[in-house]
């Protein structure tokens, strides 16, 4: 099938000015996402996860295009969006709609939650009748678990997986192709997180909704995705499909990554074998030399720092970047 | 031997639709280098518990009953006391260390002027002392980077230099709030490695403060739940994960996203977290129970003890708890 | 799973249910506000000066410009405050009624306030915010040009535009105008920088709202706030640099007046023993400042309650 998002070799740089430069002085580069590519086949979901820095929320702001894009190609339904003029891209930008990760912060306080709910609706179809359009709204209110008589209410009279529910809304209410979550149960309760995230595959089944799903929690990724992308210092790591790359990962920081991840379960979590990942994430002004992962790898060598690993499909589709990749089964199956 | 224990700890806040209870009555207590988890969502009261015992609460809140300390009641000190059982017996470390840190006097400044205020050494031995705390929670070079600004770490690193901070006075009680939340998975391994060590080298006993299931299970040995300011249950974190014997605890655990699962649709608990000011007179939990029975939302259910180390406050008889 | 079955049985029920009216902050903060006393007392103190000010010529029994020849050359000994011949506040060294051109001094110097206050919130606000919001060259030029402005001596432009183009209120206002909005301007970039960067500017902007609707209906309401708070403390600050302009003399023309000018009259007569021709013009210009001092206080801790 053909791709309803295609990513090519997509680079965002920043320019930063450090503290106490001249004025003078050339901004350092910061590449916040380095030559990401993947393909999204309509329905489907793609997890993305990563540290904080490894850049995946640029990705997501860079597709969505509330960050410039410095090289490469964002094709949606075969259209490159990130050589749009602003204008021109404004229209694409009902297609493509997104849920932020603060879900109070993510809605305007002085606006009622209709208003809120409504602004795609009159923005991009502003011939609408306010009645049809207060309908729709109320519609939708219920279909993601609103009551719909508090269209008067604002924002900050809701709890926190109440707000995500009114984001959620908002970004669905012009029936867009694809939705791009950017950490949306993370500020959540854990007993709150479970209603969205099954709020969300649940809509995706329903509208056919394909989906960006982006979380530094690799277990509520695994959850909803088909497909899920390591990411690490602006580079992918490992791309697979879910199922793949949570019981056999074969990169070193994939591995590391779900060794990380507690399991509330006190018997399995003694039994599992744990080594704890040193250091911390370098700089990405200055990035390591070849592979970005090698001063932190258990299994760098020498050739880690002069050759970047390319992607390479190494099982069936199961894509990854490194030189000693293997596959290790990292986790005891329950049930 | 307790080192901690509160008596009907009450948490009171005068707000403007008036006053609010964020803890109603806990009952809990620690043993000497034990580690016990108080997990609970927003609104549970958990992080209060910990002000209050700290004597840290906001201006507008109060705390009533009793915390002893060694026997002491720290709610009923004066403020000096209190200060002198804070430096030296009991310690806290917050989720944003930024927030204990200032962000303008050097670490080693920080650090050295605990210890030359409370133990009264010299500067030079303070930063000796600093280093090799420093040292004990893993920061490489310490030496070097002790007179460094706080700015210029890492989240993870900041944490580490709180817990060390935290541990100059060598403490026998340290209650961390949410000491990993706002940390990357990876760090939050190694910072918990760090607090399990500190565990069996200096035998300190830790209240660990979190939301999070997953981290309880592998640090603690025991397990208390909070909802809604109240003890819903506790025991050892082996039982308490393994058999469940309250309807919240076994939703909470079923509704955590796991690794080592397939399961296609995540189990929920229905409706929103607790509002304080408009909590039911009988179990906080009622609303958004499945299991609720008629007299739930007004006959509030007692704490009861079983199994000899487990207490529960539920209705429900505890078999049918599922 | 949720709505599970009894909570979307609530749902229906709740469906036909009125809507609920939400509580929004402004509603929260008028709240706030009632409780401060002081602020309180100062928007009533206003209230009355504003009526003062608009409807007390009804109460005169003499104009403002009618000369009380038999009081005339002997102010000092029967000009002073009386019910029995109509000058309330007595008169002033011509002769003429003092309560009258008091309530002419206050509703003029209300007016420079309020149309100096109201250009900055108009003007600034907007300059602020499309500078800010926009950011990069346009935010250089626009505030350079708010740097240059604010670098020019105003008193003294001001001055000089009275001499030049005669003194009269329409001046005034200009001159006022021209220069009140440049500090609201730099508020209005300075927070509109810090809200920019907040998730529901960017989710408009991730909707594909256009730039100025933005500006228009997610950055100024934001603003509003502090721009009020602002706004209530530059009211007195217009008045004094009206009152200011008029001890100099150069601001309202005769015959009309203002409390500057009735003050710099006052305090020129003084040493003859007619205090009243200062003292009455005197409290109602401290009362009306302290009145907006305590209302924008009360203003500013009811809409930003984190610094209480």
């Amino acid at each position: 099938m053909e791709p309803i998002l295609s990513v090519k070799d997509l680079s965002v740089t920043f320019d930063i000015h450090p503290q106490g430069a001249w004025p003078w002085t050339k901004p350092q580069k910061l590449h916040a996402v380095n030559g990401i590519s993947f393909d999204l086949a309509p329905g489907q979901c793609l997890g993305v996860v990563g540290e904080s820095g490894s850049g995946k929320s640029t990705l997501a702001r860079a597709i969505v295009g509330t960050v410039p894009s410095s090289h490469g190609k964002i094709l949606f339904e075969g259209r490159d969006l990130a050589s749009m003029s602003p204008s021109a891209r404004r229209v694409h930008r009902k297609d493509v709609q997104m849920i932020f990760q603060d879900p109070l912060a993510a809605l305007n306080p002085r606006m009622t939650v209709g208003d809120i709910i409504a602004e795609p609706l009159i923005t991009h179809e502003p011939k609408v009748p306010r009645a049809e359009v207060r309908k729709r709204v109320q519609a939708l209110m219920e279909r993601v678990g609103l009551l719909p008589n508090l269209v008067n209410r604002y924002p900050h009279e809701f709890s926190g997986g109440q707000c995500q529910r009114i984001g959620i809304a908002r970004a669905l209410i012009l029936k867009p192709k694809l939705l791009i979550c950017d950490e949306p149960v993370s500020a959540l309760d854990v007993s709150v997180q479970a209603q969205v995230v099954n709020l969300l595959r649940e809509l995706q089944r329903d509208m056919g909704l394909s989906m960006i799903f982006i979380a530094h929690d690799l277990s509520v990724v695994k959850h909803v995705s088909d497909k899920v992308m390591v990411m690490y210092l602006g580079r992918t790591m490992e791309m697979a499909g879910s199922k793949a790359l949570t019981t056999g990962p074969r990169h070193p920081y994939s591995q590391a990554l779900i060794a990380s991840v507690p399991i509330p379960d006190p018997v399995l979590e003694r039994a599992r074998k744990r080594p704890v990942l040193e250091g911390e994430l370098p700089s990405p002004l200055r990035p390591p030399s070849g592979c970005v992962f090698r001063t932190r790898c258990p299994k760098a060598q020498a050739i880690c720092a002069e050759i970047r690993p390319p992607m390479t499909d190494a099982d069936n589709g199961h894509m990854v970047a490194c030189h000693f990749e293997e596959k290790q089964e990292m986790l005891v199956f329950a049930r | 031997m307790t080192l901690l224990q509160t008596k009907d700890l009450i948490v009171t806040f005068e707000t403007a639709d008036g006053p609010v209870n964020a803890v109603n009555g806990v009952n809990f207590s620690i043993d000497k280098g034990e580690t016990l988890a108080i997990v609970g969502e927003s609104g549970s009261g958990k992080s209060q518990t910990a002000f209050a015992i700290m004597g840290l609460l906001a201006r507008n809140g109060r705390a009533s009953g009793q915390a002893l300390f060694d026997g002491q009641d720290l709610l009923a000190m004066p403020q000096k006391a209190l200060n002198k059982i804070r430096a030296n017996d009991v310690a806290m470390i917050f989720q944003d260390p930024m927030t204990s840190l200032n962000p303008y006097i050097r670490i080693s400044d920080q650090m050295a002027e605990v210890l030359t205020l409370h133990k009264g050494i010299s500067k030079r031995d303070a930063i000796t002392q600093s280093v090799r705390m420093l040292d004990a929670v893993g920061i490489p070079d310490a030496k070097a980077r002790i007179s460094s600004f706080p700015h210029e770490f890492s989240g993870g690193m900041r944490q580490r230099i709180m817990i060390a901070m935290a541990l100059l006075c060598e403490p026998r009680l340290l209650i961390a709030d949410e000491p990993t939340t706002a940390l990357d998975v990876t760090v939050q391994a190694q910072i918990m490695r760090v607090l399990a060590d500190i565990r069996r080298d200096f035998g300190t006993a830790i209240i660990l403060i979190t939301h999070d299931l997953g981290i309880v299970a592998d640090a603690c040995d025991r397990t208390l739940v909070l909802y809604g300011g109240q003890i819903m249950e506790d025991g050892p974190t082996d039982d308490v994960f393994a058999r469940p014997s309250h309807p919240y605890t076994a939703g909470l655990l079923r509704a955590v996203p796991r690794l080592d699962r397939d399961d296609d649709e995540l189990l929920t608990i229905a409706g929103e977290p607790p509002d304080m000011s408009r909590l039911p007179a009988g179990c906080p939990f009622s609303p958004r129970c499945a299991a609720v029975m008629p007299h739930c939302p007004t006959v509030k259910p007692r704490l009861e003890s079983f199994d000899g180390t487990r207490r529960r406050a539920c209705h429900l008889p505890i078999d049918e708890v599922a | 799973m949720y709505p599970d079955k009894t909570t979307a049985a609530g749902l229906v029920d709740a469906a036909h249910l009125a809507e609920v009216q939400g509580r929004s902050l402004w509603k929260d903060a008028r709240q706030r506000f009632m409780r401060n006393k002081a602020a309180v007392a100062g928007l009533v103190a206003l209230v009355l000066i504003t009526l003062f000010a608009f409807f007390g010529g009804f109460l005169a029994q003499w104009s403002t410009e009618e000369i009380d020849w038999p009081l005339m050359g002997n102010v000092a000994q029967a000009g002073g405050p009386s019910i029995a011949n109509g000058h309330y506040f007595g008169v002033d060294e011509l002769g003429r009624d003092l309560y009258a051109r008091t309530v002419q001094g206050t509703r003029i110097s209300l007016l420079v306030g309020f149309v100096g206050a109201a250009i900055a919130v108009i003007v600034g606000t907007l300059y602020g915010a499309i500078a800010g919001y926009f950011g990069g060259r346009t935010d250089g030029v626009m505030m350079r040009i708010v740097d240059i402005l604010m670098a020019i001596p105003f008193m003294f432009v001001l001055i000089l535009m009275l001499v030049i183009f005669g003194r009269s209120i329409l001046m005034l206002f200009i001159g006022i105008g021209l220069i009140s909005w440049l500090d609201m301007s730099r508020i209005a970039r300075g927070q509109t920088l810090t809200l920019k960067n907040k998730e529901f500017v960017e989710a408009a902007i991730a909707i594909g709202v256009r730039p100025m609707t933005i500006i228009l209906r997610h950055i100024v309401p934001n603003l509003l706030g502090l721009v009020i708070v602002y706004a209530t403390l530059l009211v007195p600050t217009m008045i004094i640099t009206e009152s200011f302009i008029s001890f100099l003399g150069l601001g309202v023309q005769e015959p009309a007046t203002s409390l500057g000018a009735l003050i710099s009259a006052g305090a020129g007569q003084m040493q003859y023993g007619v205090i009243w021709q200062l003292a009455f013009p005197l409290f109602f210009f401290i009362v009306t400042l302290f009145a907006f001092f305590f209302v924008g206080d009360g203003l500013r801790d009811a809409l930003d309650p984190k610094d209480r």
